[in-house]
């Protein structure tokens, strides 16, 4: 027997596969597919599942991933894996075009109950055109709800909730946080709520906003801000649309000031919204000027050394933070 | 299998309706691209299908929903964009879709329908039903990738798909022979390892047949087909769009009008038939549903901006004031 509260230690792409595995076995309108999904590591759901619910598709992005839309609206829960977030722009207009505006379009009569996973691949030295950090493009289409989990837990709990939702989510994974380990639920039940951030360490001088993979950076500034006197409150976002403003408003009202930590490109990034969305209803609150800490509008480089100074660091986030004093 | 009496009736019945649909539109409130001249290929091909059966189609959207039976009045209401539309007047003239008869997406994106329907056949493979989906398409959409795409998925794994050519000569106003390195469409079907099928569009009767058989094949599990519906549009592209070129002549479009009107030519071959007094009745009874629907749209109420926010998700989740947009 499984007690309500026991845990198991899963990585990151462990907790991943399980939410599948018992996301497949709870429901088995719930298929997966992908390119090469067994790489990616579905394994060992070919030794448990039918194959006719574990597809490997060609290569033709835009196209499977409106088959999993197809496929949504006709009885299924399809998860489709799209790999490397770089690829969501091939499946854009699927993605854009179809599965955020069919219900819509159509005055209520469709659900979309499709989740697209995609992984971030930065860091990894994979250049240009396999390691960007897409998330602000879906935050920017209405339909879609976009998630972005920072750990093992929510990884598996989000993944749970976004296949039992009726609504198309796009999923971005954090290679970086792949091997991550952390004691998960065990219990095939629990979820993690769409729409609600977490707060990870309360503070009362800063508040620092969280995106996806900035979570272990955002801890450690804010371990190394305690040692200087300065209580840095950390709130990890989890969801990127819809977004819960109500928790950063919340702490902002409490701390006055604000950095945003996002790995995404500068410019529209999650980080200019959560900014926007701060000075427009908490201004008065604000004692300093938000501050955001983003990769910056260059694309990725080759080389490991260059690539490894575009994203958000511990340093990085301690440095935002001491402007603002 | 060929169409009993009762079927060619229902066949005219449906014809006519897109017909005289259409016509109401350009009479009340001109709107879109209309089908007038593809009526024989959208109502042979749906004849072709149950009501459970999928559909697919196109920008060009009227004609499928009427094709496959749907209710006329709330599609009459959407084009005029009143709340009571199909889609509550949020879908309008290039998206008419009603899912109670099968339809999941009238695609104004040229080509996004074929994945559509195809994610459809997986869904019936793997839920285990023969229900079988069908994707309208023009010649135009046959240069998009995920034409080749979709039909190389479900050849591989041997969907339950019709994909469905309402092949009309011009994309816009670029023609066929301008645009396709291999102009005959269904010899693509080759380069998948399925059957390509050419048929007269204005042959309703020739058009159910082969599309009848593609089904069959469907539902026992054989994997798709594509058929190339030979047709023609008989008023422009989009009566929104001014066209500043002559890109077809006049003696073209008055031979597709005087020669090969398709519900013309149904008519003919069923007075023939002895029916002259059942299509009578049809006539009538066409005309006084197109009426009603066009009263009803008029004196439908408006959208409410409610029913903007209450049609985007199914589990809103966190709408807040973030979401709602800032005055």
């Amino acid at each position: 027997m499984t007690l309500a509260n026991s845990t198991t230690r899963l990585s990151y792409l462990q907790a991943i596969v399980e939410a599948q595995r018992e996301e497949m076995r709870r429901d088995e309108n719930v298929i997966l597919m992908g390119e090469d999904i067994a790489v990616y590591g579905a394994q060992s759901l070919f030794d448990e599942f039918d194959a006719s619910r574990l597809r490997n598709t060609p290569i033709s992005e835009n196209s499977f991933v409106g088959v999993g839309v197809g496929a949504a609206l006709t009885g299924l829960r399809p998860i489709v894996d799209l790999t490397i977030a770089s690829f969501c722009y091939l499946a854009s207009d699927q993605l854009i075009n179809q599965a955020a505006k069919l219900r819509f379009m159509t005055g209520g009569q469709l659900s979309v109950p499709l989740v697209v996973r995609t992984s971030t691949f930065y860091n990894n030295r994979t250049a240009a055109q396999h390691a960007d950090r897409p998330y602000p493009l879906f935050m920017n289409t209405p339909g879609l709800k976009v998630l972005a989990p920072a750990t093992a837990s929510d990884a598996k709990g989000l993944l749970k909730a976004a296949v039992r939702d009726d609504d198309p989510v796009v999923i971005f994974e954090d290679i970086n946080l792949w091997n991550k380990k952390e004691d998960v639920p065990v219990d095939a039940d629990v979820l993690v709520p769409i729409g609600k951030a977490a707060v990870r360490r309360e503070g009362n001088d800063v508040t620092i906003v969280s995106i996806a993979g900035c979570l272990p950076h955002a801890m450690k500034a804010a371990d190394d801000l305690a040692g200087r006197g300065i209580s840095a409150e950390v709130i990890d976002i989890r969801t990127i649309a819809p977004l819960d403003s109500t928790t950063i408003l919340s702490s902002v009202a409490k701390t006055g000031r604000l950095v945003i930590a996002d790995n995404s490109h500068r410019v529209g990034s999650v980080a200019s919204e959560i900014a926007a969305v701060v000075c427009e209803e908490a201004f008065d609150a604000l004692k300093r000027p938000v501050r955001r800490v983003t990769a910056p509008q260059v694309h990725v480089p080759y080389n490991g050394a260059l690539e490894k100074g575009l994203f958000v660091t511990r340093d990085k986030i301690v440095a935002a933070v001491e402007k603002l004093n | 299998m060929a169409l009993d009496r009762e079927q060619q009736l229902e066949a005219f019945r449906r014809m006519l309706r897109i017909r005289l649909f259409e016509e109401a539109l350009i009479a009340h409130n001109p709107v879109g691209h209309l089908s007038i001249g593809h009526e024989g290929a959208i109502v042979g091909a749906c004849m072709a299908l149950r009501d459970d059966d999928y559909v697919t189609g196109t920008h060009r959207s009227h004609g499928h929903p009427i094709g496959k039976g749907a209710e006329i009045g709330p599609l009459m209401a959407e084009i005029f964009g009143k709340r009571t539309g199909i889609c509550k007047g949020l879908g309008g003239s290039m998206h008419l879709t009603d899912t109670k008869m099968g339809l999941i997406c009238e695609s104004a994106i040229v080509g996004g329908g074929f994945p559509l329907a195809t994610g459809a056949g997986l869904s019936a493979q793997v839920r285990g039903t023969d229900q079988a989906s069908l994707c309208f398409f023009g010649d135009g959409a046959t240069n998009q990738g995920t034409f080749g795409e979709s039909i190389n998925m479900a050849a591989v794994w041997k969907l339950p798909v019709v994909y469905f050519c309402e092949n009309n000569g011009y994309a816009v106003t670029t023609p066929v022979s301008m645009s396709h390195g291999q102009p005959d469409i269904a010899r693509r079907a080759d380069g998948f390892g399925i059957p390509g099928i050419t048929v007269d569009g204005q042959d309703v009767e020739a058009v159910h047949a082969v599309t009848a058989d593609a089904v069959m094949r469907a539902r026992r599990g054989e994997g798709p087909t594509l058929i190339e519906a030979r047709t023609y549009r008989f008023d422009e592209h989009s009566n929104r769009l001014a066209i500043p070129i002559e890109y077809r002549s006049q003696e073209e479009i008055d031979h597709y009008r005087n020669e090969r009107d398709p519900v013309a030519l149904y008519r003919a071959i069923l007075i023939q038939r002895d029916l002259l007094a059942d299509i009578e009745a049809i006539e009538a009874e066409v005309r006084e549903t197109i009426d009603a629907a066009v009263t009803f749209a008029k004196e439908s109420p408006e959208p409410e901006t409610s029913d903007l926010w209450d049609n985007m998700y199914a589990n809103p989740i966190g709408l807040d004031r973030a979401m709602e947009g800032q005055s």
